[in-house]
């Protein structure tokens, strides 16, 4: 097996350089709709969109808690997602130990996996 | 400086033609610079290509599945229709709604479009032609790819309309609950090529793919790929963010001209990038279908070229996806997240260890 290249932050410059040629390329694209486009502004057309009907309020009312939790849950799976990330890639180096500690990890996340189902955590419904 | 042949199943003789001639003309910091500069361009025209092909290739097939002829007057079988729209589209008129939040409002689709065009920048196309190969290839793919949820909720926040802010609301919750099914399963497959680096991913299926390599546990993960990086697009049954029967377009409601067609495009090509990566990941990427042991098979097999291979099966997986879209019925918020968190989640946690399991055992092939 061949030695492993070892990366360094100053390979990641083709990164940022793509996406200035693409940051680039939007800002032109919407430089040119300024120029090209009609620019009309109405009273009625800068109003929100709201199926006819005149519009009520302010949008940025409170929201149901149900989508906060889910976001809270995905934090801390992904977490764990990362985790098993050098677990994947080292594994045939770690063979049966690792294979031992991942069950483990893996009985430890099903368990408080299933202390939110219990919780109810995704009972939408009262 | 050495001769240049151009050889098709081997695209990597023609890069190193172009690197060494851009060496020898220019300094190599320059050399490094037009390499780069001529990457990002091929790449921007690629994009522009696909995003608008897919989108004709949408209304195609929906026209098809729904017994309609589709888009057939601009150009021959109205190829050219999505080419005529993008003018149209740059010709409207930028709406800012008053209400809005101005810079927010701007900035979204900027953030869309860009974290798009970075994902893509690591996918191999061919041999040889891989804009970046890392040797975290997979993890860059997840972690750039999650970013593009952050553009959807500034558009759905900074609309301030109720419908934007409904569908941001759902597409934030969605997006990132799908996206640790789409971790998993790519994880799945981490274990079994024991790499994350894509080169060494698609060298490893030379032989067989990695779906026939890993038996049951690679189709499950391929199966919950297909399902959860449908749903990371927000498209099929699962576009509950932009279901236009309740919320008329979701998160980009008030968005008009150019700045639409950016959502729109990058929605498209993130179907592609879906595709590519599963691909890539499971079907093997540009490597020709391969059986052990028939060796005239295998030879009739190579003569494809693999950048054929590796179109042939984005597209194959992409038509999938679209079949999804125009088959089922669309899900309720409650029914998609208990479908991942109930379902997906706990299967694909059962799946890595089995996974691990034969991988450890050398059942595999």
């Amino acid at each position: 097996m061949l030695p492993e290249k070892i990366y360094s932050p100053s390979d990641y410059i083709p990164i940022i350089i793509q996406s200035s040629i693409v940051l680039g390329f939007v800002i032109t694209a919407m430089l040119l709709t300024h120029l090209l486009g009609p620019k009309r502004k109405t009273k009625q057309k800068l109003l929100n969109f709201e199926c006819g009907i005149e519009g009520m309020g302010n949008a940025r009312s409170p929201f149901s808690v149900k989508y906060f939790l889910i976001a809270i849950l995905f934090v801390l799976f992904d977490v764990e997602v990362i985790f098993m990330y050098p677990w994947a890639v080292n594994f045939r180096e770690l063979n049966i130990l690792g294979f031992v500690e991942m069950l483990i990890f893996s009985f430890v996340l099903l368990s408080g996996f299933v202390y939110i189902i219990l919780k109810r955590a995704f009972v939408w419904e009262k | 400086m050495q001769d240049f042949k151009f050889n098709i199943y081997d695209l990597s003789s023609f890069t190193h033609w172009v690197d060494v001639s851009l060496y020898s003309y220019c300094t190599p910091f320059w050399a490094m610079m037009w390499e780069m500069i001529i990457i990002g361009v091929a790449m921007l025209l690629f994009y522009a290509v696909i995003g608008l092909f897919l989108v004709y290739a949408e209304r195609k097939v929906c026209a098809f599945m729904q017994n309609r002829i589709g888009p057939n007057r601009v150009g021959p079988y109205g190829f050219i229709q999505t080419v005529a729209d993008l003018v149209k589209l740059l010709m409207k008129e930028l709406v800012i709604i008053r209400k809005s939040d101005k810079f927010l409002f701007y900035l979204a689709p900027f953030i869309v479009i860009i974290v798009n065009f970075m994902t893509m920048a690591a996918i191999p196309f061919a041999k040889g032609i891989h804009a970046i190969d890392f040797n975290i290839g997979v993890l860059y793919i997840m972690a750039i790819s999650s970013m593009g949820v952050i553009g959807v909720l500034i558009a759905g926040w900074s609309s301030n309309n109720k419908f934007s802010m409904i569908g941001a609301m759902r597409s934030g919750a969605q997006i990132v609950s799908y996206e640790l099914s789409v971790g998993f399963s790519l994880i799945t497959m981490c274990v079994l090529a024991g790499s994350m680096q894509l080169s060494t991913i698609v060298e490893g299926q030379s032989e067989c793919w990695y779906i026939f390599q890993g038996h049951i546990p690679a189709i499950i993960a391929f199966v919950i790929f297909l399902i959860a990086g449908t749903a990371e697009t927000n498209r099929g049954p699962f576009d509950l963010a932009e279901a236009e029967s309740e919320l008329t377009a979701g998160y980009h409601t008030e968005y008009s001209g150019i700045s639409f067609a950016f959502f729109y495009l990058a929605e498209y090509i993130n179907m592609f990038i879906i595709a590519s990566i599963a691909a890539t990941v499971f079907w093997g990427g540009w490597m020709p279908f391969h059986i052990s042991g028939l060796a005239g098979f295998n030879n009739i097999m190579d003569f494809i070229p693999p950048f054929i291979w590796y179109i042939g099966k984005t597209f194959v997986i992409i038509w999938i996806m679209m079949w999804f879209k125009w088959t089922f019925p669309r899900l309720r918020i409650d029914q998609l997240l208990t479908l991942e968190w109930k379902y997906l989640l706990p299967i694909n946690l059962v799946n890595i260890i089995l996974m691990a399991l034969i991988v450890l055992m050398g059942w595999h092939f």
